[in-house]
């Protein structure tokens, strides 16, 4: 028993470092399950996971001899607006450019601000569907009666006929779903910041 | 080695209520977490018998009925909140039997109480902070019931969303406080659990008698350590989950709101990294327990000893793999799903090396029906039954086509209700004459058994043939067409609900018979440390270390 103390202090220090290698283990868990969040939206840029759309600034470098259905979708949640496509649908060859225009107007006796965000189906479109201008994420204000016009520029990569998946796609549908600005919290009213970076982050 | 281990004088320190709530003793608390287990498990079960007993007719039976009498609705508004109630049932009994059953039976109780003395330590290596781990339990559970009473979505009350809470249900879609409470729960549970996680590593790792290789080491506490493992790695990612659901419903964030960007299928992934894991940790320790009664009742030592304490290293790493095999309906694309269903049936080889191993533990044993091992054959078939209905629904075309039928539900519960459930009571019977010191009456131990059996396969198998047919699950009502089935699976819940009070009348039974079971009732075949003690264990155990050959 005379080596005790000398035994425990050896338990003690060892002890620590097990516990100190789970915190760290717990502490690097706790931080990859908030680093997903931006590695998500990194992973849903890259793939076109979900439906996100790609964003581009050049235009497609071959136009393919085949056509290909562009449907267009507009609804609102919570923004008193009238929110609709100019056309229903397109058809365009893959890899031409078209644009298309959104009209917004609002149809309250009040100024009101909308934000829009977008998806296309089927969702492993959203790696071919690429926008060269579009509205997403930014905050638009209206006054009573106003009505905006919304231009959104894509093309269809050529590429979506090499992938297995979307060779035989016929019809792709782009929608567009406007999100009132302010007072959407239904829980607290804390104010919404605008994520004035979340359309770089997001693409679109 | 028995009489050198005991000293009268060690004794609890406080007497009364004071011993258990200031208690630092492993046994003391696994006490505590076993007698919590019950009673939680008593709730979720009265839930799931309310939920039987709405589903045994189409229609709207009782639940109308209860939402005026608990929540004082009038009738007219009782209908809806009736079936808003239902799924709050739905919802409360999986997370009460999940967190508050099943986790501290098995971690919390047969942990606690058995591998400090299988590994031959004095205690648990920070017994203050076993004492924490377990009282965060009782206010978590109450929080949760709490949310069963108060608003969640105009005219409802709890928690509707299942235990998986996605959102935007469960971020605009039930603004009331419910949820919040319920978030909360599960983030006290989840820190009791870590906090047990880090305590049952540190003391496998570092108390282990001279002589008590890892590979030496009895596969109960193997089976502990890769569940506490599996715990530390998944549990901060529901933390930090629901924390975001928790910011995104008060305080503005975005991570699962589309208007500011975020991505509701982002916490699918997140909390299902989670929950697959969390599957295991419900299984594993059972796997453990289910290895030392086919061995002690075969009287052969367990075949392929290391074989099983691999298979289930190798089940816990793959199973922080697979999560998405429960998403394969959110439109990931056709690799992934390839992936997700070639990983998911890896899990079936590891799986099924430990089935294999007990049936080959038994051929040729010298085999005793004794309680303990009816549970434990038991729990072998039923788990197979599970697992094979488990190894269908990884495929993605499958699944696809039951998902969110009956046909999940009866393979989760075949795995979970009768696998687990299986494998505590198998536990309970092998452990109870060493943790009281009494035998109990194997009549109405066999009883319990047959009755339990009998109720739960009533309960589950039917519920196959419902998936298949197409009932969705989390729905008060259904069309005539699946009545007959619902009726006879709601009978089996009651006499299922009549196996627990069996059980119940057993215990009290027991302790008021006072058999004395002796140290090692089971005989040669029960070779691990803790029959080497007297029964009860005394207060402090291994005084003087026992030393493996």
């Amino acid at each position: 028993m005379s080596n005790q103390p000398a035994n425990d202090k050896g338990k003690r220090n060892s002890n620590r470092v097990v516990v100190g290698v789970c915190l760290a283990f717990l502490g690097g868990m706790l931080g990859m399950s908030y680093a997903a969040v931006p590695l998500y939206s990194v992973f849903c840029q890259v793939t076109g996971y979900g439906g996100t759309t790609q964003r581009t600034t050049q235009y497609a470098d071959r136009v393919l001899d085949r056509e290909i259905t562009i449907r267009f979708d507009a609804n609102t949640t919570g923004v008193p607006w009238k929110f609709e496509p100019a056309q229903r649908s397109i058809k365009i060859k893959i890899g031409a450019t078209a644009q298309v225009h959104y009209t917004a107007t609002n149809m309250s006796n009040e100024p009101s601000t909308g934000r829009a965000t977008f998806n296309v189906t089927p969702d492993l479109a959203g790696a071919y569907f690429d926008k060269v201008e579009c509205f997403c994420f930014t905050d638009q204000t209206l006054k009573p009666g106003e009505t905006a016009d919304m231009p959104v520029v894509f093309y269809v990569d050529p590429d979506i006929v090499d992938s297995p998946e979307m060779k035989d796609v016929k019809t792709i549908t782009l929608s567009y779903t406007m999100f009132p600005v302010e007072g959407s919290k239904p829980v607290a009213s804390a104010p919404v910041n605008s994520n004035t970076d979340t359309e770089n982050k997001l693409g679109g | 080695m028995a009489e050198a281990a005991v000293h009268s004088e060690h004794r609890a320190p406080y007497r009364g209520w004071v011993r258990w709530v200031y208690s630092t003793n492993h046994k003391d608390i696994g006490t505590l977490y076993l007698i919590f287990a019950i009673i939680a498990g008593c709730i979720g079960g009265f839930l799931s018998v309310m939920m039987r007993m709405e589903l045994s007719e189409p229609g709207v039976q009782i639940f109308t009925g209860l939402a005026q009498m608990v929540y004082g609705m009038d009738p007219g508004a009782a209908e809806a909140g009736g079936r808003s109630m239902y799924n709050a049932f739905t919802s409360a009994h999986g997370m009460i039997m999940i967190f508050f059953m099943v986790m501290p039976a098995l971690i919390g109780g047969f942990g606690n109480w058995m591998v400090p003395i299988m590994i031959g330590a004095p205690d648990m290596a920070f017994p203050r902070m076993n004492n924490i781990s377990f009282w965060l339990l009782p206010p978590a559970l109450t929080l949760l019931i709490i949310s069963m009473f108060v608003p969640s979505a105009p005219g409802a009350y709890g928690v509707g969303g299942g235990w998986t809470i996605y959102p935007p249900l469960s971020t605009t879609g039930q603004p009331g406080p419910a949820m919040d409470l319920a978030i909360l729960s599960l983030h006290i549970a989840g820190a009791s659990s870590i906090l047990g996680a880090i305590n049952f590593i540190t003391t496998i790792f570092n108390m282990r008698a001279p002589g008590m290789t890892l590979h030496k080491m009895p596969l109960f506490a193997w089976s502990v350590l890769v569940t506490a493992f599996l715990l530390l790695l998944s549990l901060p990612v529901l933390a930090g989950g629901i924390t975001m659901l928790l910011t995104d419903r008060n305080f503005g964030t975005t991570f699962f709101e589309p208007s500011g960007g975020g991505d509701p299928i982002l916490f699918q992934h997140l909390f299902w990294f989670f929950a697959h894991p969390e599957v295991y940790i419900l299984i594993l320790p059972g796997f453990g327990i289910i290895s030392h009664i086919v061995s002690t009742f075969s009287k052969k030592p367990v075949f392929g000893y290391l074989g099983m304490a691999y298979a289930m290293v190798a089940i816990g790493v793959v199973g922080f793999v697979v999560w998405a095999h429960h998403m394969f309906t959110t439109g990931i694309s056709l690799d992934t799903q390839r992936y997700f269903v070639f990983a998911t049936m890896v899990i079936a080889v590891p799986t099924g090396v430990k089935i294999f191993s007990w049936i080959a533990t038994m051929w040729g044993g010298s085999i005793t029906l004794r309680t303990p091992m009816l549970w434990a054959i038991a729990f072998i078939f039923l788990f197979t039954i599970g697992g094979v209905t488990g190894v269908q629904l990884a495929n993605a075309g499958f699944d696809r086509s039951v998902h969110d039928t009956y046909y999940v539900v009866a393979h989760f519960h075949y795995v979970m209700s009768l696998g687990s459930v299986f494998a505590i009571f198998a536990g309970w019977y092998y452990w109870f004459p060493k943790m009281s010191g009494y035998m109990y009456n194997s009549v109405i131990a066999r009883a319990h058994f047959w009755v339990t059996f009998i109720g739960v396969n009533l309960v589950f198998f039917p519920q196959h043939f419902l998936g298949l047919a197409g009932m969705p699950r989390r729905y008060i009502d259904y069309p005539d067409a699946f009545a007959g089935w619902n009726h006879i699976s709601s009978i089996g819940s009651y006499i299922s609900a009549f196996g627990l009070l069996i059980f119940l009348f057993g215990v009290a039974e027991a302790f008021a018979k006072k058999r004395v079971a002796g140290a090692s009732p089971w005989g040669e075949g029960a070779t691990t440390l803790e029959w080497q003690l007297p029964s009860p264990p005394p207060y402090h155990q291994w005084e003087q270390l026992p030393r493996i050959k």
